[in-house]
């Protein structure tokens, strides 16, 4: 269980939670922590690279900000070791660690100015005045708010608060940066600027960030890899391709991207469905012949073929146009859900007409989560 | 022209429109009945103590006699000496404490039996409170004086203060507190830097509480109090014992204008901390 390789992960790709290459810079090992009844970790590994941006993604309560927080300091896991280099991060207090936090609800101090804000950290250093107010003015053009250093953190926009709390942050030159819900509280335009300005950031400084996040888009679009956490659990750590490609279970699955799900179980290397039959899959090779299993296709890896011509037969029950694509929905007689196919452009399609479903991938995952 | 066939239109729907309301309504009966019944005693007492005869009931025509038969009482003088210098040394105590207790109590403990017995003291009735002093400074061999009042006024006022300081913390986000530590700073700086000014306004109101509380306190004041030391309050009511006059009158007058100038004045900080 404690093992950072998940179970399940295709044996095609090198163990992803090692992470490759670069340096580790933090090492999380078999940190858990409990409150009350409650397992919120339960035992995660993770190594984190340096010059990463590595995202912790997982629903609500899965344990992904009580580990943030334990690296910050703020919770004191029951068991394992959190390192940053050759550092024993448990063994020192929030203040002297080197990382900072970037608050959820910001946490600027409402009774100081935006560049007392900033150099509020560089202070408690004992930096010259000199060089605090250099810093300060240099990390203020960076994040594009040199104009507002006077005003006070009411005065200014959602948008501009997480540049102020993120410039007050990347100050200090923290070897590691941690994000917590960095673009929850942000509208939905504001967000997607602040995902590119959050990654040019993160080059332009060259230091590590680790965001936590509950949304999947946003970690898939920021980070280099993703630890998906469950139950206070690492269920998979991969880059956003291999998590999607190749998810390790039936829940990594489901929660990144949307899904069409078969279930069904795995004869001697392929893909049963019940009242189907054999159906074309991957990953077979990694689930035991015999035990259940869900075949898992993507919308875009799904074909509309004429009736009868696929490997399953629906009827389109909805049609979406989206632009660029269009998202056809189609009934499969006994399958609870309809599959969802996405087609480029305008559908040929429309409601109510009989169509057959194949597909050229699709992955085979069980339930069992780590 | 081409309005009127839209003007009619929405004037009809108008009439049926849903409008919040703006004024008092009706409520202005209750209102103004609570304001009388407040303010008709205050407005009572300040006029008569512009009377020129010595009832305090009956209006004799105008005069400042009794203003300067007030500045020319040495025994009254004296007592408001004694209280302001208690209620100042108690406040200064009690504010102290009761913020550090307010700010431990909010942050650092989930005990409520720690919360309960710093709160006790608001809550007793004060003649407990009062005989519980008494005995406690007879035990311990402290002689009554200005001391023990004032050490009694802070006993209480603490309690009020945390009630101020911790309801403002338990309002507001831990987290500012963590950035600050986050960022390098440790605990007393982060407490001087951090939690101070944000629960000013906080420390500010519990300090004009436990002053104005101080300040016309009697029973605790009566059983703490050594021979001779006589606080206001005190002195004022062994004057009523003898009969009112409105030299009373004149001494609570000069008292309002005291309270009034107080607390317009900590307004004016308490808003000022609140907008830098």
């Amino acid at each position: 269980m404690t093992s950072p390789t998940p179970t399940g992960a295709p044996a095609t790709t090198a163990s992803p939670a090692r992470a490759p290459q670069r340096r580790t810079l933090l090492s999380v090992d078999r940190v858990g922590r409990s409150f009350g009844d409650v397992r919120a970790l339960d035992g995660i590994s993770l190594d984190i690279a340096e010059n990463e941006f590595f995202a912790l993604l997982g629903p609500s309560g899965c344990g992904k900000t009580t580990l943030l927080r334990s690296i910050a300091g703020f919770e004191t896991p029951d068991e394992g070791e959190i390192r940053l280099g050759d550092d024993d991060l448990l063994a020192m207090p929030p203040h002297r660690r080197p990382v900072n936090l970037m608050f959820q609800s910001y946490a600027l101090f409402p009774h100081m100015s935006v560049a007392a804000n900033i150099a509020y950290g560089l202070k408690r250093e004992g930096l010259p005045k000199a060089e605090i107010a250099d810093r300060v003015d240099e990390v203020l053009a960076t994040v594009g708010l040199s104009s507002l250093a006077k005003r006070r953190p009411a005065q200014l926009s959602g948008g501009q608060r997480q540049r102020v709390a993120l410039a007050r942050a990347i100050v200090k030159r923290p070897r590691l940066l941690l994000l917590d819900e960095p673009l929850s509280a942000l509208d939905r335009k504001v967000r997607a600027e602040m995902q590119l300005e959050l990654k040019r950031l993160q080059h332009e400084v060259g230091i590590t960030f680790v965001v936590v996040t509950h949304d999947q888009d946003e970690a898939m679009s920021m980070a280099d890899r993703i630890a998906v956490l469950a139950d206070g659990r690492v269920q998979q750590v991969a880059t956003p391709v291999e998590l999607y490609r190749n998810p390790a279970n039936l829940f990594v699955a489901d929660f990144i991207g949307s899904s069409n799900r078969l279930a069904g179980t795995v004869d001697a290397g392929h893909f049963v469905a019940p009242g189907i039959g054999r159906l074309p899959s991957d990953g077979t090779s990694d689930v035991a012949p015999g035990s259940e299993a869900h075949l898992v296709v993507r919308p875009e890896d799904l074909r509309i073929v004429p009736h009868g011509a696929g490997v399953l037969d629906g009827k389109v029950s909805e049609v979406q146009f989206q632009g660029g694509a269009s998202t056809v929905a189609i009934a499969v007689p006994g399958q609870e859900r309809p599959f969802l196919a996405t087609v480029p452009g305008v559908a040929a399609q429309t409601r109510g007409s009989h169509v057959g479903l194949t597909w050229d991938s699709a992955v085979v995952v069980t339930d069992d989560r780590a | 022209m081409a309005d009127t066939v839209t003007d009619t239109a929405s004037t009809r729907r108008a009439t049926t429109r849903y409008r919040p309301r703006t004024g008092l309504g009706w409520l202005w009966l209750p209102l103004a009945l609570c304001a009388l019944f407040l303010y008709i005693p205050i407005a009572v007492l300040v006029g008569m103590s512009f009377n020129d005869g010595g009832s305090a009931f009956s209006w004799d025509g105008f005069s400042f006699r009794w203003y300067a038969e007030l500045a020319g009482d040495e025994v009254l003088r004296q007592s408001v000496l004694t209280s302001l210098m208690i209620a100042a040394g108690a406040t200064v105590v009690a504010t102290v404490l009761g913020t550090l207790l307010g700010v431990g109590l909010a942050r650092h403990t989930r005990s409520k039996a720690l919360e309960t017995a710093a709160m006790a003291p608001a809550i007793l009735p004060d003649l407990v409170l009062a005989i519980g002093l008494l005995a406690f400074f007879f035990v311990a061999g402290i002689p009554k004086s200005a001391l023990t009042i004032l050490l009694a006024h802070a006993a209480f006022g603490t309690a009020f203060v945390v009630a101020v300081v911790r309801a403002r913390l338990t309002g507001s986000d831990a987290s500012l507190e963590e950035a600050s530590r986050d960022l390098g700073a440790g605990g007393f700086t982060t407490f001087v830097q951090v939690t101070l000014p944000s629960i000013a306004p906080a420390v500010v109101a519990g300090a004009l509480l436990v002053f104005t509380l101080s300040l016309d306190e009697f029973v605790i004041a009566y059983f703490t109090a050594g021979p001779t030391t006589h606080t206001l309050p005190i002195t004022v009511y062994s004057m009523v014992r003898t009969g009112v006059t409105p030299e009373i009158n004149a001494l609570a007058t000069v008292l309002v204008a005291i309270s009034v100038v107080v607390v317009v004045v900590a307004a004016r900080a308490v808003r000022r901390t609140e907008k830098s």
